[in-house]
């Protein structure tokens, strides 16, 4: 999946040639423009309909019409739907997630393959990006320490005004009850095995996989 | 929410399913859309000019009259579009508004037709983008100030009920209110005028006697310019004295500059009643009769643009100063310089440097008079590089005084842009209260989706017991209460409330509850009833209880929820909810027609109580919700009170 990269403007050479300057690496950033593969290629790629990716380009273009998101531009849409809360360290790790091939930035096709896999695939598919979403050193291991800092995000994100009162080790105790479901051999560490099939035995979360079926 | 991200919902919800294995409890039922539409374009008719967009653009900002279903009685059967009799040039930036999240003013147009277009389409004119927002803020201030000043100029009416004291100050202030203001204003200025002309005769030599050397008039006719002076000066004690007693804060009328001035231009005379004719003090004594100069500064009550010069002077001071500064330096250059050229010449009227000062300053002027010239050769050259370099030195900071002059002429116009701070606070406190507005939509709509779930749960059996027109009938107007958009966010809000296993709360019953936390451990959450009710019962019911009015709604769900709060516990949102959200009370009070069943409950009663008591939800009465609904849920009447 190679997406063409059109119309860097040669003051990217020369950043690269002068000492790195800030005003000179956003002029970059706002030369760039992305444009995605044809909508052919998407729809073998994905599962998505002609239809479907034409919607969901509209979309995307409409809020970044450079045709990528950065980080930060993803931080502050992701922050949106979180009003009460920090949502910003969970968007880092989601962003991370999406942006597979760990350019600093999420095009199209990231996003919509992204999306295809939460939406379009199998239990098995969604399972597998949800431990690439934990695993946040892509090492194959989900340890403690990275559950921690997860589970702290998605906690951040509820705010301070909850009830019951968010406590210091509410996150960690989440933490502990998670490895006791999932850590079958004890070994401190979660992997992809045990994660998916301590996930398929369970009902509740079997459900919730379906629950976003039908969004778009 | 800003609907401007709504595209990327879908995405938030998709991601969600990063949440999925944490949780430990089960996620709520996702919200379908019960009549899906494809994307269509619709064709808006301004006017004759035609706009074509995607029902989804306008459908993000549902609280505006193109976003709701307000813009059905517009819809044209036969030509199958939108017609809008309005003006379609600025339609162009409301389109715009919704294509791009922004809303731009166009400087071309009128401030009073764009605030009108914008009310109709039920936009609040805060968005503004910050590009724009000072040059509307501008034009608006502009055009209020220009009807206030229409209006004073009709406004001829005396207030009523304003004391003695109050019309005495408001005759001084401002003469044109009454005659009496009026005439008492020519009178003082017709007696300073007189003042000031008689210290200028006093001193004119008058005819004399031929064997006496001339004497100025005031020798001459003392007592006639005595009392003329004594008059004067009652006038102007009499003046002072009363606009003291009128002035509303005595203190700070007795240190304004005028009051100052008006002291000081009658202290002499009566200083000089109670000094006797001593010799001593006879010199002190004349001097002190300059100050009587002043009095001529009190034309500046009667002169507004005497005013202004004088607060121009104040406020360029450090262009002065350095006007000043500048000068002086090359004044000491030159006079030294010009000291020790002439120093060898003889008879030279050089005689030291503060001498050669007046040489200087009366060349740099350009005056010239001629009193002291220098004889020598480089006397002569430095004597006209001064003269030169005097033009330069004076010419440069003349326009910088003038500039600043006509800067600070137009802020005093413009006086209230130092209000522009608080304008800038009321604003963002604005669109700060219409973000907040869409968490406490959430707090809010967590009842009416509780209301749906509960209803969507009890369809099965109902359609089993009523027809299913009935049925249908309920579902639509159930979900026409909400638009798509915020119903998918509250349940994307939701599933993460159930993943941490926490609540949203609002402000109020957070500190209540962080209160009450120090005092008591909370037992850990299961789905006893027990336990949620003594929790749930301190944090709210004690405020509920203030607002406790009976609603007839309130029994709907007092059947609904038999085991959990009495009614005053639900009241309070109910309450609330009422206020704003009217279309909902029928499709309430059809719950009414429903609930009334208490057979089908009963059996079902074990599935909705699950399903509402698991979150013991506090009512959502946030302050705000209350005072600012513009920006709030998508409810009907709302997009009333913001078209407002």
């Amino acid at each position: 999946m190679d997406a063409k990269r059109v119309e860097t403007i040669s003051a990217r050479v020369d950043a690269a040639v002068s000492s790195p300057d800030s005003v000179e690496d956003e002029l970059e950033l706002s030369a760039v423009r992305h444009r995605p593969e044809g909508l052919e290629q998407l729809e073998a790629q994905t599962r998505f309909s002609r239809k479907e990716l034409q919607i969901l380009y509209r979309g995307f273009k409409n809020e970044c019409p450079s045709g990528v998101v950065n980080e930060d531009t993803f931080k502050d849409i992701y922050a949106q739907f979180f009003p009460q809360g920090d949502a910003s360290t969970y968007a880092h790790f989601l962003f991370n997630a999406f942006d597979t091939d760990h350019n600093g930035s999420v095009s199209f096709e990231d996003f919509v393959m992204g999306l295809s896999i939460l939406l379009r695939g199998t239990v098995q598919e969604k399972l597998n990006w949800a431990f690439n979403l934990y695993d946040i050193n892509k090492d194959g291991y989900i340890t403690k320490e990275e559950m921690l800092d997860i589970m702290k995000a998605i906690y951040d994100m509820m705010g301070k005004c909850t009830y019951p009162v968010l406590k210091e080790e509410t996150p960690r105790q989440h933490v502990e009850i998670f490895f006791q479901k999932m850590d079958k051999n004890k070994d401190g560490v979660v992997t992809i095995d045990e994660f998916i099939d301590c996930c398929q035995n369970d009902e509740n979360i079997m459900r919730s996989m379906h629950l976003f079926e039908n969004v778009i | 929410m800003a609907a401007g991200v709504a595209a990327w919902l879908p995405f938030a919800r998709a991601a969600a399913i990063g949440w999925m294995p944490v949780a430990n409890l089960p996620m709520p039922v996702a919200p379908t859309e019960k009549n899906k539409r494809q994307d269509e374009l619709i064709i808006l008719n301004v006017s004759g000019r035609r706009f074509q967009t995607w029902r989804n653009t306008l459908d993000r900002y549902p609280d505006t009259l193109l976003g709701s279903s307000e813009k059905e009685f517009f819809y044209n059967e036969e030509t199958k579009e939108y017609f809008f009799d309005r003006d379609p040039d600025v339609f162009r930036s409301v389109l715009n508004f919704y294509r791009t999240g922004k809303l731009h003013y166009p400087r071309y147009e009128c401030i009073s037709s764009y605030d009108e277009e914008l009310a109709f389409f039920g936009i609040i004119p805060e968005i503004i983008g910050d590009c724009c927002y000072e040059e509307y803020k501008d034009r608006k201030r502009e055009n209020a100030e220009r009807l206030m000043d229409d209006q004073e100029d009709n406004k001829d009416s005396k207030l009523p009920n304003m004391t003695f004291r109050e019309t005495m100050w408001r005759a001084f202030e401002n003469p044109h209110t009454s005659t009496m203001a009026l005439v008492f204003y020519y009178v003082t200025g017709f007696f300073i005028a007189i003042s000031v002309i008689t210290n200028v005769v006093e001193t004119v030599p008058c005819g004399s006697a031929p064997n006496q050397k001339e004497v100025p008039c005031g020798e001459r006719y003392t007592v006639a310019f005595f009392c003329m002076d004594t008059a004067c000066v009652m006038i102007f004690t009499v003046e002072y004295l009363m606009r003291l007693f009128a002035a509303p804060s005595r203190y700070r009328f007795m240190r304004s500059v005028m009051s100052i001035i008006d002291v000081v231009a009658i202290l002499p005379y009566y200083i000089g009643l109670v000094m006797t004719d001593n010799e001593d003090v006879s010199g002190a004594f004349v001097t002190l009769r300059v100050f009587r100069v002043f009095r001529i500064f009190k034309f500046s009550r009667h002169s507004q643009g005497l005013r202004i010069l004088g607060y121009t002077l104040k406020s360029c001071a450090s262009e002065l100063g350095f006007l000043l500064f500048s000068l002086t330096m090359a004044i000491i250059i030159f006079a030294t310089v010009m000291f020790y050229a002439e120093k060898g010449s003889s008879s030279s009227k050089f005689t030291s440097i503060p001498a050669s000062f007046w040489y200087t300053i009366v060349t740099m002027t350009t005056l010239g008079y001629g009193d002291m010239v220098p004889k020598t050769i480089a006397g002569k050259i430095f004597g006209s590089i001064c003269s030169l370099s005097g033009v330069l030195v004076i010419a440069l900071p003349v326009p910088v005084i003038v500039s600043n002059f006509s800067r600070i002429y137009h802020q005093n116009q413009r006086a209230d842009k130092r209000r522009a701070q608080k304008v800038q606070k009321a604003r963002l406190a604005r669109i700060r209260i219409s973000k907040t507005g869409s968490s406490s939509a959430f707090l809010h709509s967590k009842r009416n989706g509780l209301f749906n779930e509960a209803l969507e749960l009890t369809q099965l059996p109902y359609k089993m017991n009523f027809s299913d027109q009935s049925s249908i009938e309920e579902e639509q107007r159930l979900s026409k209460s909400t638009s798509l958009l915020e119903s998918q966010h509250h349940h994307l809000l939701h599933c993460l409330e159930k993943t941490t296993n926490h609540e949203f709360v609002d402000e109020q019953c957070y500190q209540q509850s962080y209160l009450e936390a120090g005092l008591q451990t909370y037992p850990s959450r299961s789905p006893s009833l027990s336990s949620q009710d003594g929790v749930t019962g301190t944090c709210c019911t004690r405020r509920s209880k203030k607002r406790h009015t009976p609603l007839p709604n309130a029994s709907a769900q007092a059947h609904m929820h038999p085991l959990t709060h009495p009614h005053a516990h639900q009241q309070g949102l109910q309450e609330l909810s009422t206020i704003h959200i009217q279309p909902l009370s029928t499709s309430r009070s059809s719950l009414n027609m429903r609930v009334d069943e208490p057979a089908p409950l009963n059996c079902q009663s074990g599935q909705i109580t699950t399903a509402i008591i698991s979150i013991p939800t506090p009512p959502a009465t946030t302050p705000e919700g209350d005072a600012h609904p513009p920006a709030g849920p998508a409810h009907q009447n709302v997009v009333k009170v913001s078209a407002l």
